[in-house]
């Protein structure tokens, strides 16, 4: 007893802890979601597309991208403005949500 | 693909359910900016492990937002025309072409006008708006000559039809309702591409702008200096205009002189639509669904999610198609969140970009960024964000093209 104890509590703890993940995961896909209607689904921006695919971006680029449009060191149209809805913690997970997708092709 | 799909999913995601021994489903009420993206994104979010099946009596998907190019002859209706076959093929969403006639909610079925209804776990509205007729004495009787055209399709056609017949020093009058209704600034824009239009096509013709608000309810300096500086002696703004009877050629208002016209594009007030009403889900005024803003639940009964232009506003919170698009976003992930047993997401956000031309070449853009603040259980915009164009310019053009495109690919591919 002494010994299965601590073994499914480990095994409890596990659980809850990928399910925490999981839930984690899914909300940031969710917010990733938000940059899809001018960006492409997961960041994949159509053939030619006029603004940058998202896909595969350098997570320190993304950054650097955001943080200029919220300080105005880089101008635009749209970006300057919707860059400052944005907290830091939310732009680090967005960085890092995009530098994992695949380029090209649909989802 | 969908078989691994499949497998990856139900290993990730263990359903919770009231359906048993089947996969949960989740059915989807309309296939606009708003229905079509929640099907889409239940699929995805879920890794395939939710049923979805999306309810459209219309083969495809026809887009408002530059349906107005259309009216003014600079597209055709075949460009703002796309598939919904995509949603089938590539994200294996079952799409059966019917009307949604009723909801019974203890059943949790939706019943259809020609087929066998449908069992669901979860219920999403995606109905948009109809027409609150009542309100505009003689335009129900009307209508197979004043159009709307503000549900983009045969009626984009036939106003289309109608503007190129009118004479040269002919009047086109566009009456508004107040707000809220679908698209704010959609008939200002109307109004601009119409007047660029008869600059060239009818120089004589003049267009009224008949509005039953105080002034224009978005991006009004921008409208008013291209009506100023473009349209001076073409286009004239009558705020306080609100429509109250339609007779022949005349428009009358509550406190203001009649209008006669050449054609007419009357919008009436609007409300949710008709299978929303008919549900008893419109629990705003008669007019508009109450949703829990979390996750877009509706007040009125359980199971039964509500979104796009059907729903009561949050503060600021526009009724677009983009709007559509990200609460659907946010609807299935909160239903994907509870058919797996896990919490929905106590902060989620949402994005709104709406375009608007004020010619062929010209675009001006209204952006925002919404939260969900949980101590007032509603969305609220983010201070400091959001903005407006700070004049109309050639560039923007261009981004609406490519958003449209883009978008629609979001919604539908």
């Amino acid at each position: 007893m002494r010994r299965i104890l601590p073994l499914a509590l480990l095994m409890m703890m596990f659980a809850a802890a990928a399910h925490a993940d999981d839930a984690a995961a899914q909300r940031l896909r969710a917010l990733a979601a938000n940059c899809a209607g001018c960006h492409g689904t997961d960041g994949r921006a159509p053939r030619d597309s006029l603004v940058p695919g998202l896909a595969g971006m350098p997570a320190s680029y993304f950054t650097a991208q955001i943080k200029a449009f919220q300080t105005g060191a880089r101008q635009g149209t749209l970006m300057p403005q919707l860059a400052k809805g944005y907290n830091d913690a939310q732009v680090k997970a967005l960085a890092a949500y995009f530098a994992a997708q695949k380029q090209g092709g649909k989802p | 693909m969908r078989r691994r799909e499949l497998l990856l999913g139900a290993a990730a995601l263990p359903m919770v359910r009231a359906r048993a021994a089947a996969p949960a489903r989740v059915v989807v009420v309309g296939g606009g900016y708003g229905g079509a993206t929640a099907a889409k994104y239940l699929r995805l979010f879920s890794g395939g492990a939710i049923e979805v099946v999306l309810v459209e009596p219309e083969e495809a998907f026809v887009s408002c937002p530059m349906s107005n190019l259309v009216l003014a002859g600079r597209w055709q209706m075949s460009d703002i025309t796309r598939s919904l076959q995509g949603l089938t093929s590539r994200h294996g969403v079952r799409i059966v072409r019917d009307r949604a006639t009723a909801i019974d909610v203890e059943r949790r079925q939706l019943r259809l006008a020609r087929g066998d209804a449908i069992a669901y776990d979860k219920l999403i509205l995606s109905p948009g708006i109809d027409m609150n007729w009542s309100e505009v004495e003689g335009l129900e009787a009307a209508r197979s000559r004043v159009l709307q055209a503000w549900k983009a399709g045969p009626e984009t056609a036939a106003l289309r039809r109608q503007l190129e017949a009118m004479p040269d020093g002919g009047v086109f009058a566009i009456a508004i309702p107040e707000a809220p209704y679908r698209c704010p600034p959609g008939p200002y824009e109307r109004a601009c591409l119409v007047a660029d239009w008869m600059r060239e096509a009818k120089p004589k013709a003049k267009l009224l702008i008949l509005d039953a608000n105080p002034d224009v309810t978005s991006k009004g300096p921008l409208f008013k200096k291209v009506w100023a500086e473009q349209h001076a002696g073409r286009i004239e703004y009558r705020p306080q205009n609100k429509l109250t009877a339609i007779d022949g050629d005349t428009l009358k208002f509550e406190f203001a002189d009649d209008v006669h016209a050449d054609v007419i594009n009357a919008l009436p007030p609007m409300r949710a639509g008709a299978i929303a009403v008919d549900a008893g889900l419109a629990n705003s005024n008669g007019r508009w669904c109450q949703v829990k803003y979390q996750n877009f639940a509706s007040t009125a009964a359980p199971h039964i999610h509500v979104i796009g232009d059907a729903i009561q506003i949050a503060n600021a919170m526009p009724k677009s198609g983009h709007m559509a698009n990200a609460q659907a976003k946010v609807a299935a992930a909160a239903i994907t969140a509870e058919l797996s047993g896990m919490e929905i997401d106590p902060a989620p956000m949402l994005m709104n970009t709406c375009y608007s031309f004020t010619d062929a070449r010209n675009a001006v853009h209204v952006a925002s960024v919404h939260e969900y603040v949980a101590a007032e259980a509603t969305f609220k915009p983010v201070a400091g964000a959001g903005g407006l164009s700070a004049a109309p310019n050639e560039l923007e053009a261009r981004y609406a093209f490519n958003w449209a495109r883009t978008i629609w690919d979001d919604v539908l591919g």
